[in-house]
């Protein structure tokens, strides 16, 4: 490794490997190490033995589970919105054809103590159990503002700039109580707290349409697909996407300490005593603990069950809101689910999440109101992991840290995160204008 | 995993071996019926396909090289995934990458599908004069442990159509198929229809 490399990615996680393979498909000559002996990092999936170490010290895991290797949990659960930027990039990337893909089951929302379906759709309010009888015919001519709003055309814009017009004055147009803002809010644009309110109104449409595009693609349940045998799966493709266009893979690779220079700028990092030069490194917020800082922390528990969560229509694979209103809380709480139609765990077995952002100094019993709709549980672990942002200023030493995984149980902000880090990389921003209308599923 | 229908089977096979035993070589004679003296290590192409028409069967291997993850012994568990066949990669003027070969064969067992369909292939049998691994030595490794075993040479062509074609042949007819299949995003259209795919 005693190489000059343009670039050195420290870390294996989701964000990391896809830079390492953006920037090795742009021609750079990259290194990519990991301080494990596996891929992922924070973002990998676990088999049960690896599971039960992690939460349970050297325990073995209970016969009646089945087999290990048919156990893979994600550490950072999420699905991917068919229409998002995440299949934006894997099609660009043409890493789709390492990963095979399924439709998730069911989208739903928490409201008044109850789950409910999520409506996207002007048809879907009609029939939701969400909204009384006047409430669905205002939702439903809001719905159908959005569905032909369209940004370049002027005449179905009614009149209004939404680009000044806040979300709540839209709201208020229509009329809309605030349960069905809240569902609107949280379970189709998917925003984590109540700010969009006060801002421009055109991000929530366009995260509307996107829900609503996104549902009609695979005329699934949801607007989400999922990796098969789990998202560990992603890491590794974007990693083998670096390794054919020339990165260097290195893992279990301890220590991993970045250099700089008398001007404090990156020169290199050192592994078992060599050092790999390098002007630019790119890593996660654990191989530059000095330039990040701690932001919040994400409580989380996993479950591995027998039966769906309830009230999901016996969906093998589910996505649940629970919207921060409806909890007293300042931000949502999500549920999560999948099970052996993803192949994450053998026949008859479900892995359920539980996440939010903590707010008290006793993040498990903040879970409790997500714990008490997943019914009885065969093994349930907790765990809290502590969300740091960079500090440094990549212009002045060349270090470019993403930012640690969020508690939403989607890919929308992680691939922000990473399109911003690859044009302070590389100073391009990355052209994801594949034909997404055009493109679509193959079955295998 | 290999699938069949009307026996078109499509199979994953995995590539594996020490740097430099000639598998991206293997490859590229099989699938390209090129050679080439100083074949750069693996760069920008790590996936094709190949169709061998045998007796009963068409079989359509989706072939992985390595893309040199191996160098550092980071070859993701993805690698493994699903493959209905692999060849084991050594150089025969060369002990060490076969004594490599065999950690390759046991990494196989533990994480392949038991079911996999495995060769091991004694590549560069054109160099004789420095032969350092008898055959039979080969062969006794081979029968132990569940492969079918051929020497080959990429420069030469010697077996390499065969120990493809004798994989095909060997290939269980009847697969399972996986539970669930999945499907593969494509960035091209698809009749509406077809694309709500197999969520049942």
């Amino acid at each position: 490794m005693d190489e000059e490399y343009d670039v050195i990615v420290l870390g294996t996680g989701l964000k990391e490997c896809i830079l390492s393979g953006l920037l090795s498909v742009d021609g750079l000559k990259v290194l990519h190490m990991d301080r494990n002996d596996y891929y992922g990092g924070e973002s990998t999936s676990l088999n049960l033995i690896q599971l039960w170490k992690r939460f349970r010290g050297s325990d073995k895991p209970p016969a009646q589970l089945g087999a290990s290797r048919d156990y893979n949990v994600d550490m950072i659960p999420k699905y991917i919105m068919a229409n998002g930027a995440l299949v934006r990039v894997l099609i660009h990337t043409d890493v789709t054809k390492y990963l095979s893909f399924k439709a998730v089951d069911g989208s739903f929302v928490y409201n008044k103590g109850k789950i409910h379906k999520v409506p996207a759709t002007d048809m879907e309010a009609l029939k939701s159990p969400l909204m009384g009888i006047f409430e669905k015919r205002r939702a439903r001519k809001f719905f159908i503002y959005v569905q032909d709003y369209k940004e370049n055309d002027p005449k179905t814009h009614e009149g209004m700039n939404l680009t000044r017009v806040t979300t709540k004055e839209l709201i208020a147009k229509y009329g809309l109580d605030d349960n069905t803002v809240d569902f609107i809010g949280h379970a189709l644009a998917l925003h984590r707290d109540d700010n969009y309110l006060n801002e421009p109104a055109l991000d929530t449409v366009k995260r509307m349409k996107l829900y609503a595009e996104s549902l009609a693609r695979f005329a699934g349940g949801s607007p989400y697909i999922y990796p098969l045998y789990g998202l560990g799966e992603l890491p590794q493709a974007f990693a083998r996407l670096s390794a054919v266009y020339g990165g260097t893979y290195m893992l279990n690779k301890p220590e991993c300490k970045v250099e700089f220079d008398e001007e404090g700028k990156v020169c290199g990092v050192t592994s078992e005593g060599e050092t790999a030069k390098s002007k630019k490194v790119v890593c996660d917020p654990s191989y530059l603990p000095n330039k990040v800082r701690k932001v919040g922390k994400v409580a989380r528990a996993i479950a591995i069950m027998s039966h769906p969560i309830p009230n999901t229509n016996d969906s093998n694979s589910a996505q649940v809101i629970l919207p921060q209103k409806q909890l007293g809380r300042k931000s949502d709480m999500y549920l999560f689910c999948c099970s052996y139609s993803h192949n994450v765990a053998p026949k008859g077995k479900y892995i359920a999440f539980v996440s939010t952002e903590a707010e008290t100094d006793n993040p498990q019993s903040e879970l409790k109101p997500g714990i008490d709709l997943l019914g009885p549980v065969d093994e349930i672990f907790f765990e809290t992991y502590d969300r740091f942002e960079p500090v440094n200023e990549p212009a002045l030493d060349n270090c470019f840290i993403s930012t640690s995984y969020d508690a939403t149980t989607h890919f929308e902000s992680t691939v922000d995160d990473v399109l911003n880090m690859y044009t302070l990389i590389t100073g391009k921003v990355l052209d994801l204008n594949v034909d997404l209308s055009a493109a679509s599923a193959a079955e295998e | 995993m290999a699938s069949s229908a009307n026996k078109n089977i499509n199979a994953k096979l995995v590539l594996l071996g020490d740097v430099g035993a000639g598998k991206s070589s293997l490859v590229l004679r099989f699938v390209k019926g090129q050679f080439v003296e100083f074949q750069e290590s693996t760069i920008g192409a790590a996936f094709f396909s190949q169709t061998v028409a045998v007796n009963d069967a068409t079989v359509k291997f989706e072939i992985w090289d390595t893309a040199g993850q191996e160098r550092y012994h980071s070859l993701a568990p993805m690698y493994y995934r699903g493959a209905a066949a692999a060849i084991i990669v050594y150089d025969i003027t060369n002990q060490a990458s076969f004594d490599r070969a065999k950690k390759w064969v046991q990494e196989l067992q533990a994480q392949g599908n038991p079911n996999m369909v495995m060769a091991l292939a004694g590549n560069k049998a054109d160099m004789l004069d420095g032969r350092a691994v008898a055959p039979e030595d080969a062969q006794t490794y081979a029968q132990e442990n569940g492969l079918f075993f051929l020497e080959t040479s990429a420069k030469t062509a010697a077996n390499v159509n065969e120990i493809f074609y004798e994989i095909a042949k060997r290939l269980p007819r009847l697969q399972q198929t996986p539970n669930p299949s999945g499907m593969v995003l494509v960035d091209r259209p698809t009749e509406r229809a077809n694309s709500a795919s197999c969520c049942s």
